[in-house]
C-alpha cells in the first residue's frame, strides 16, 4: 500500500500516473481492460499445456513429440482406414459378387461407379482422357469397338494383366512391320490400304483393290479375318468399322502396315486391390461400350 | 472501500433518517452500472437483485416456463415420417445433412428455407422493438432467461438481496462454504442439462438420452454437452448482466429501431420529481411522488436506476415497475410512477397535455410490410417445391461418340431426388429428336427405362441415347435440343429437362 501511497494524480485528467516520466512527460496508468488481461494469461497457460501435448518444440534430431503424440499424418491415415472400414461391407459384397451382377444391385452399381470413377481418374485417365474418350492411339472406352472384347469380365481381365505388358498373363498380339522388315513392297502397302480402305467402302482405285485383296488374304486374313473384321481372341482390330484407333486416313493405314502396331496397356493386378479392379471394370462397362 | 462497503455505507445519517417514508426502509442499492459510475479500469461490482413481486415478475416466471418448457420438451416430441425417416419432430440430422422441421424437411440445397427463417425472425425484432422497445431482451432472450434461473437459484441457497450481501462480507465459515458450494453446483447442473437437452436436437433423443447415460454416446455430443454447460455456467451464473452491457450487440442497434412513440419502461419524471423522503403528515403538494426508496434500484438485475431515464444498459424487464407499484399502494399513491410509456407521452406531460398511443405509424406498418412480404415468397416458395428434383448434365468428354454401326450416342449422368416419403418408380423417354432410343445403365438391356428411387433419396443414373447413322446425318445441326421426360409411374406426372443432342 505503501507504493500506492507514492503515487500521484494527474491533475488535468485525475487519473493516477504511473510514476514514470520522460522529459517532463508524464505516463498516466491506462491499464488493460481485466478479461483482456486474463484472457491473456489463459493463453498462456494454455500454451503451456500445447507444448506439452502438442508437437511445439524444434530440436536438433526433430521436434518435440508431446504426450498425445498428434501427427496431422497418422490422423489422415486413420481416416482414410476408418472410411475403408465403413464402406467394408459393400466392399465385401463386391468382392462376393459375381462381376456381371453387381450392376443388378441399385446400392452396388452406385459404390462400384463412385469407387470405379475416382480410381479411373486417379490411374487411366492419363492415358484414356478424363471421360475415356481416348486418343490416338489410346481406345475410346465410350464406343462398342473392343479389341479384346468388350464384357465386363474380358474389361476386367484387361485391366488386370494388361496389353503387350510385362504379366505373364499379359494379352497379347503382334501387328508385324510389313515395310521395315521388308515382307511387302511399297506398292504392296499402298495396294493392301487400298483394299482396307474398301472394307469401309472408301476406296477409289479398284485395280489396287484388286491386288491388295490378294495380299491381305495372304498376310493378314489369319489374325483380321477373312471379312477383315477383326478377332477378338488376336486382339486384332476391326477394319469395317468407322472407328480406327491409329486414324482412317489412307496414309495413316499405311502407317500401321509399314512400321506395325503395338500399343501397351500396363497390367494393374497387384498395384490396385481386386475390389477396386472389380469397380473399374463395372465403371468402364459402364461408360456406354459395354456388351 | 471494498467491494461490499458500497453496499452497506447508509448514505444519510441516523437510521430514522434513513427512512424513505414512514414503514418503508430506503435500500442501500447503488446503480453500479449506470454509465456515471461505471468505469472500465475497475473491479466489476457484484449486482444483488433482489426478488421483485408483481404482474411483470408473474409475466417473467411464466416467460421462464414457456421458453424452458420448449427449449427442454421440444427435442422429444415424435412426428410420424413414415418407416423410413426419423419420426423426431425437431432434428438436425447431421450425418444424413437433413433438417426435420415437424412437416417441414429441409434439405442442404433447400437452405434458403431457414435464411428465410432468420430474416422474418429480424423483421418480428424489428416490430415488436418499434412497439414495445426491448422486449426480446426483458422477457425472451436466452441470457435473461438463464439468469434469472441462475439468480433464483442463488436466492435459493443464499437468501435474498441482503442476505446474500451479507453472506458475502461475512468470514468464511463452514455454513458459508456450503452455500456458496450448493449454488454453485446447481449453477453447473443447470449448464449441464442445458447442454444435454441441446445435443437432444442432433441425435434421435430416447436412444443419445440412453447413450449419454451408459457412456455409449459420440464423442462430439458430451464435447458439445460439455461446451454449453460450461458457457451456460459462466454466462448465466457469473457473467450475467456484464454480457447484456459490454457483450451483445443488440443494446446498440435497437436505438435505431426504437423512435418517440415507442412504449419504453420509464420513470414519469414529471410525476416524480422533486424527489425525497416523506415524513408522516407531510402533504403531497409541491413534491413529486417519488421517495427515493431505491426499490426499483433493488430489484434491477443489471444494476442500473430506472430513474436516470432510457439507457443502453436496461433491458427493459419491468421489475422496476413491479417494486415501485408496491411501494405506491403502502404510501398510498397512484401505480404506474414508473411504467411502459412513449417518450413522446412523457414530452407531453411535461407541457401540460398528452399524447395518445400510436401504434400504427410508418415504422411499424414497414416492419409488419416486411414481414408479410417475406412470409408470402417463403409461403410461396414452399408451395411451389417440388417434391422431384432432376438434373440432366451431358457427357463433356467426349460429347458424342460414333459406334461401330456408324450410329452416334450421347451419354448423360441423370439425378433424381425423391423427396416424398415413399419408394417412386420413373419411366424415362426422350422427345424432340426422332428416332432417338433411351438406355439406362442398371437397368437391364431390353427392359423398360424405369428406376426406382427409394424414400426420401438422391439416385444417379447413367443414361444412354442413341441414335442411327442416318437419323443423325438428317439432323438440322451438329447440336439440337433433347427433352428428358421423367414419368411418375404411379400419379402419371411428367417432368421434362431440356439438354441437347450432339452429333460430329
Amino acid at each position: 500500500m505503501s507504493e500506492k501511497k507514492n503515487r500521484e494524480i494527474d491533475a488535468f485528467t485525475g487519473v493516477e500516473t504511473t510514476g514514470h516520466e520522460w522529459d517532463g512527460i508524464k505516463e498516466l496508468n491506462k491499464p488493460l481492460p481485466r478479461w483482456w488481461i486474463w484472457t491473456f494469461y489463459a493463453c498462456i497457460v494454455w500454451s503451456i499445456g500445447y507444448w506439452v501435448v502438442y508437437p511445439a518444440w524444434p530440436t536438433p534430431d526433430g521436434y518435440t513429440k508431446g504426450l498425445w503424440n498428434y501427427s496431422q499424418r497418422a490422423v489422415v491415415t486413420a481416416e482414410g482406414e476408418a472410411a475403408r472400414a465403413a464402406q467394408g461391407a459393400l466392399r465385401k459384397q463386391i468382392e462376393a459378387t459375381p462381376l456381371g451382377d453387381i450392376r443388378k444391385n441399385q446400392d452396388l452399381l452406385r459404390f462400384a461407379m463412385a469407387a470405379g470413377n475416382a480410381a479411373f481418374q486417379t490411374n487411366c485417365s492419363a492415358c484414356h482422357g478424363r471421360g475415356g474418350q481416348g486418343f490416338t492411339g489410346y481406345p475410346n472406352l465410350n464406343d462398342d469397338d473392343w479389341l479384346w472384347g468388350g464384357s465386363v469380365e474380358e474389361i476386367q481381365k484387361t485391366i488386370l494383366y494388361g496389353v503387350r505388358s510385362e504379366h505373364k498373363d499379359t494379352r497379347s498380339s503382334a501387328m508385324p512391320r510389313y515395310g521395315l522388315d521388308k515382307i511387302l513392297t511399297d506398292s504392296n502397302i499402298d495396294d493392301v490400304s487400298e483394299y482396307v480402305l474398301s472394307l469401309s467402302k472408301r476406296s477409289t482405285d479398284p485395280k489396287a483393290v484388286e491386288s491388295g485383296a490378294k495380299i491381305f488374304g495372304e498376310q493378314c486374313a489369319s489374325c483380321h479375318g477373312a471379312d477383315g473384321k477383326g478377332i477378338v481372341e488376336q486382339g486384332s482390330a476391326n477394319l469395317t468399322d468407322g472407328i480406327w484407333l491409329y486414324g482412317s486416313s489412307k496414309t495413316a493405314i499405311m502407317e500401321s502396315i509399314r512400321n506395325g502396331r503395338g500399343g501397351q496397356m500396363p497390367y494393374w493386378t497387384g498395384r490396385i486391390d481386386p475390389m477396386t479392379i472389380k469397380a473399374l471394370a463395372v465403371y468402364v462397362h459402364s461408360l456406354g461400350g459395354g456388351k | 472501500m471494498t467491494k461490499v462497503d458500497a453496499y452497506i455505507m447508509p448514505e444519510g445519517g441516523s437510521a430514522s433518517a434513513n427512512d424513505a417514508a414512514p414503514g418503508i426502509e430506503r435500500s442501500d442499492a447503488k446503480a453500479i452500472n449506470s454509465r456515471g459510475e461505471r468505469d472500465l479500469y475497475a473491479k466489476r461490482q457484484w449486482v444483488y437483485p433482489k426478488l421483485a413481486r408483481g404482474n411483470f415478475r408473474n409475466l417473467k416466471w411464466l416467460m421462464m416456463a414457456l421458453t424452458l418448457g420448449v427449449y427442454y420438451v421440444l427435442p422429444w416430441l415424435r412426428w410420424n415420417r413414415g418407416p423410413d425417416l426419423p419420426d423426431q419432430a425437431v432434428l438436425l440430422d447431421m450425418a444424413n445433412n437433413r433438417f426435420f422441421f415437424f412437416f417441414l424437411e429441409i434439405w442442404p440445397q433447400e437452405f434458403y428455407y431457414v435464411t428465410g427463417l432468420l430474416v422474418l425472425a429480424a423483421l418480428g425484432l424489428f416490430f415488436v422493438t418499434a412497439l414495445a422497445g426491448r422486449v426480446w431482451c426483458g422477457y425472451s432472450c436466452p441470457q435473461t432467461v438463464w439468469t434469472d434461473l441462475m439468480v433464483t437459484i442463488e436466492r435459493f441457497w443464499q437468501g435474498d438481496r441482503n442476505d446474500r450481501i451479507r453472506l458475502d462480507a461475512s468470514p468464511w465459515t463452514a455454513s458459508k462454504v456450503f452455500k456458496k458450494v450448493a449454488t454453485h453446483i446447481s449453477w453447473l447442473l443447470v449448464g449441464a442439462l442445458t447442454g444435454g437437452a441441446l445435443v437432444f436436437y442432433f441425435r434421435d433423443a430416447p436412444t443419445l438420452a440412453r447413450e449419454l447415460l451408459t457412456g455409449t454416446a459420440p464423442a462430439i455430443a458430451y464435447l458439445f454437452l460439455g461446451i454449453f454447460a460450461v458457457t451456460t455456467y459462466v454466462l448465466g451464473g457469473i457473467a450475467r448482466e456484464q454480457v447484456c452491457i459490454y457483450m451483445c450487440p443488440w443494446p446498440r442497434i435497437q436505438g435505431a429501431m426504437i423512435d418517440h412513440e415507442t412504449l419504453l419502461v420509464s420513470y414519469q419524471v414529471q410525476r416524480g420529481e422533486p424527489r425525497g423522503p416523506h415524513k408522516k403528515g407531510q402533504p403531497w403538494d409541491g413534491r413529486g411522488d417519488c421517495i427515493d426508496c431505491k426499490a426499483c434500484v433493488a430489484v434491477c438485475p443489471t444494476g442500473i436506476d430506472i430513474r436516470d431515464g432510457s439507457q443502453l444498459e436496461c433491458i427493459q424487464c419491468a421489475l422496476c415497475i413491479d417494486a415501485c407499484n408496491g411501494i405506491m399502494d403502502k404510501i398510498g399513491r397512484p401505480r404506474g410512477l414508473v411504467a411502459y410509456s412513449t417518450i413522446a407521452h412523457q414530452e407531453a406531460l411535461v407541457i401540460g397535455g398528452s399524447s395518445p398511443l400510436k401504434l400504427i405509424r410508418t415504422r411499424t406498418v414497414l416492419y409488419l410490410m416486411l414481414g408479410c412480404l417475406v412470409a408470402a415468397i417463403m409461403l410461396a416458395a414452399y408451395t411451389r417445391r417440388s417434391e422431384l428434383e432432376i438434373n440432366v448434365l451431358h457427357d463433356r468428354s467426349p460429347p458424342y461418340v460414333r459406334l461401330s454401326d456408324g450410329s452416334v450416342r450421347n451419354a448423360y449422368t441423370v439425378k433424381i431426388l425423391n423427396k416424398v416419403h415413399e419408394p417412386r418408380t420413373f419411366l424415362m423417354t426422350v422427345n424432340g429428336v426422332d428416332g432417338a432410343k433411351i438406355e439406362i445403365i442398371g437397368v437391364e438391356r431390353g427392359g423398360k427405362p424405369e428406376v426406382t428411387v427409394r424414400t426420401d433419396d438422391l439416385r444417379e443414373v447413367r443414361v444412354l441415347v442413341t441414335l442411327s447413322r442416318d437419323n443423325a446425318d438428317a439432323l438440322p445441326s451438329t447440336s439440337v435440343p433433347l427433352d428428358l421426360t421423367i414419368h411418375d409411374t404411379t400419379s402419371n406426372k411428367a417432368t421434362a429437362r431440356r439438354t441437347n443432342f450432339q452429333r460430329p
